[in-house]
C-alpha cells in the first residue's frame, strides 16, 4: 500500500494537475452549456473521466517526450521524470494506458465525442510536441487547437453534433491559450532559451509577443462573450463575463503600455482565472 | 507586506458579493444606473482578485489612483440618476470632469499641491453623495430604511478611498501596514452594505 501512494506521489505532477483540470472543466462546460440544467449524471460522470484519462495521457506522453528539455529547464528538472525519479519506459507506459483508456472510454459514450477527443491528443502530442514544438514557435496554435477540442468534444457530446457554438466556444479558448502560454514563455524566457526551444519572445522579440497577447486577448474575449449570447446566458450573466473580460483587456493593454514583469505575471494568472470564471458562467 | 490567507478569502467573498451584485440585484435598474452600477461592482471584482493573485504589491501601481476614484463617481451617478432626477445632467457633467482632472493631474508630474486638491474634492463630493443620499431618503420615508445601509458602504468607501489615495500620493493618514491589515475586511464590509442595502432597500 506504501508503495503504492509513493508511486501516485511521483505520478501526480507528471498530469499537470491545474491544467489538466482547466481543460477538464472546459470540456464539462462545453457539455452543460447545451444541457443545463437537465443533464445525465452518468454522461457526465463518463465525460469526466474520459477527459481526465485522455487529457492526463496526453500531457504525460508529452512530458515523457520532452525530458530531454525539461532536465535543462530551472522551472522543470526537478520533475519526477526529468530527475530520475520515475523511468522513461514507465512514463510512456502509464501515458499510454491513460490515453488509450480515456480514447477508447470516449469512443464508446459516442463516436464523434471519441473521435474530437483523438483528434486533440493527436494534435497536441504528435503535431504540437513531437513535430513541431522544437522548430517553430507557431507550434503553439496547434497547442491553442488541441487545447479547444475538450470544449468542443463537451458541446458536440451535449447537442450530439457539430453548431457554431461549439466553435466559437473553441476559438475562445484556441485564443486564449496564447495569453496564457505567451506569458509564461516571456516569465521564462531564459529557461526556454537554454533549452533551445524557439518561442514568441526568443523569435519575434517582447513588443511583438505582447501585441501578440493583446490581439489574442480581445479575440478570446469576444468569442467567450459571443458564445455566451448563443447560448442563452442571461443578461446577469453576460455582464459578469462582459466585466471579466474588460479585466483581461486590461491587462494585456497594460503589458503592452506599461510592461513589467509584475503585470506579466498578473495577467498569466488572471487568465486562468478568467477562463475558469467564464466555464463556471457556462455551466450555471 | 504579504497577503495572508484570511485576507485571501475575504477578498473572494467580497468578489463573490460583486459577482452577485452584478448578476442578480441591479438587473431590474434603468440603462445608466445600470452601467454605473455594474462598471463600480466590476472594478471591485478584478480589483479584488488582482489583490488576490498579486498581493498588496498591486496597490503600488499608479493606476490605483484613478481606479479607487472609478468606484465612487460611479456608485454616486448611479444614486443621483436614479433618486435626484433633477440634479442628473449636473452630476453627470461633476463625474466626467472629476474623474478627467484626476486622470491629467495623475498622468503628469506637478509640483503645487493642485492634484492633492483634486483628488480630496472628486473623492470628497462623491463620498458625501454615496454617504448621505441613501440616508436622507431613508429618513424622509422615500425608501426602505434598509437602503440607509448604502450610506454606510458609502462611509467605508469613501474611507478606504481617501486611505488609498493619500497613502499613494505620499501623505498616508495611517501607515501602509495598518491600511493593508484593515482594508480586505472594510472592503468586504463596505460590498455587504451595499448588496443589502441595494437588494432590500
Amino acid at each position: 500500500m506504501k508503495t503504492l501512494f509513493a508511486k501516485l506521489r511521483l505520478y501526480l505532477p507528471l498530469i499537470k494537475g491545474l491544467q489538466t483540470g482547466l481543460l477538464v472543466a472546459t470540456g464539462l462546460a462545453g457539455y452543460m452549456s447545451a444541457r443545463c440544467p437537465i443533464f445525465n449524471l452518468g454522461t457526465v460522470a463518463g465525460l469526466f473521466v474520459s477527459l481526465f484519462l485522455s487529457i492526463s495521457g496526453s500531457t504525460i506522453l508529452n512530458m515523457w517526450y520532452d525530458r530531454d528539455i525539461d532536465a535543462k529547464m530551472g522551472r522543470t528538472k526537478k520533475r519526477p521524470l526529468s530527475s530520475g525519479a520515475v523511468s522513461d519506459g514507465e512514463v510512456l507506459r502509464l501515458g499510454l494506458t491513460l490515453s488509450l483508456l480515456g480514447v477508447g472510454l470516449a469512443v464508446a459514450m459516442d463516436a464523434l465525442y471519441g473521435l474530437i477527443i483523438f483528434a486533440g491528443l493527436f494534435f497536441d502530442v504528435v503535431v504540437y510536441t513531437i513535430w513541431l514544438k522544437r522548430k517553430t514557435c507557431w507550434s503553439i496554435v496547434w497547442g491553442g487547437i488541441s487545447g479547444g477540442m475538450p470544449i468542443l468534444a463537451g458541446r458536440v457530446l451535449g447537442m450530439g453534433g457539430f453548431d457554431w457554438i461549439g466553435v466559437i466556444l473553441s476559438l475562445g479558448i484556441l485564443f486564449w491559450i496564447p495569453t496564457h502560454i505567451l506569458t509564461f514563455s516571456m516569465k521564462y524566457y531564459n529557461d526556454y532559451k537554454a533549452a533551445g526551444v524557439p518561442t514568441f519572445p526568443s523569435t519575434y522579440g517582447f513588443g511583438f509577443t505582447r501585441a501578440v497577447i493583446a490581439i489574442s486577448s480581445v479575440i478570446a474575449a469576444l468569442a467567450m462573450g459571443m458564445a455566451g449570447w448563443g447560448i442563452g446566458m442571461t443578461v446577469g450573466y453576460l455582464r459578469i463575463l462582459i466585466v471579466l473580460s474588460a479585466g483581461l483587456l486590461t491587462l494585456a493593454v497594460a503589458t503592452l503600455l506599461r510592461p513589467s514583469e509584475q503585470v506579466n505575471f498578473g495577467l498569466f494568472k488572471y487568465a486562468s482565472v478568467y477562463m475558469l470564471s467564464s466555464m463556471v458562467l457556462i455551466m450555471v | 507586506m504579504k497577503i495572508s490567507i484570511l485576507d485571501r478569502i475575504l477578498l473572494l467573498v467580497t468578489g463573490l458579493l460583486a459577482v452577485y451584485q452584478i448578476a442578480f440585484v441591479i438587473d431590474d435598474f434603468s440603462t445608466l444606473p445600470l452601467i454605473t452600477y455594474t462598471i463600480a461592482f466590476g472594478v471591485l471584482l478584478v480589483a479584488g482578485l488582482l489583490i488576490i493573485i498579486l498581493g498588496f504589491e498591486v496597490l503600488d501601481s499608479p493606476l490605483v489612483v484613478i481606479v479607487s476614484t472609478i468606484i465612487p463617481l460611479t456608485l454616486s451617478l448611479g444614486l443621483v440618476w436614479q433618486h435626484l432626477a433633477s440634479f442628473r445632467v449636473l452630476y453627470l457633467v461633476f463625474v466626467i470632469i472629476g474623474f478627467l482632472a484626476i486622470v491629467i493631474t495623475r498622468s503628469f508630474p506637478m509640483s503645487s499641491k493642485l492634484p492633492t486638491i483634486v483628488l480630496a474634492f472628486v473623492h470628497g463630493v462623491a463620498g458625501l453623495t454615496i454617504f448621505l443620499l441613501p440616508i436622507i431618503l431613508s429618513m424622509q420615508g422615500q425608501v426602505n430604511p434598509l437602503f440607509s445601509l448604502v450610506g454606510i458602504g458609502g462611509a467605508l468607501i469613501g474611507v478606504g478611498g481617501l486611505l488609498l489615495s493619500f497613502l499613494k500620493v505620499g501623505k498616508p493618514i495611517l501607515s501602509r501596514e495598518t491600511i493593508l491589515k484593515v482594508l480586505p475586511g472594510l472592503l468586504l464590509l463596505m460590498t455587504l452594505c451595499f448588496v443589502i442595502g441595494f437588494r432590500y432597500g
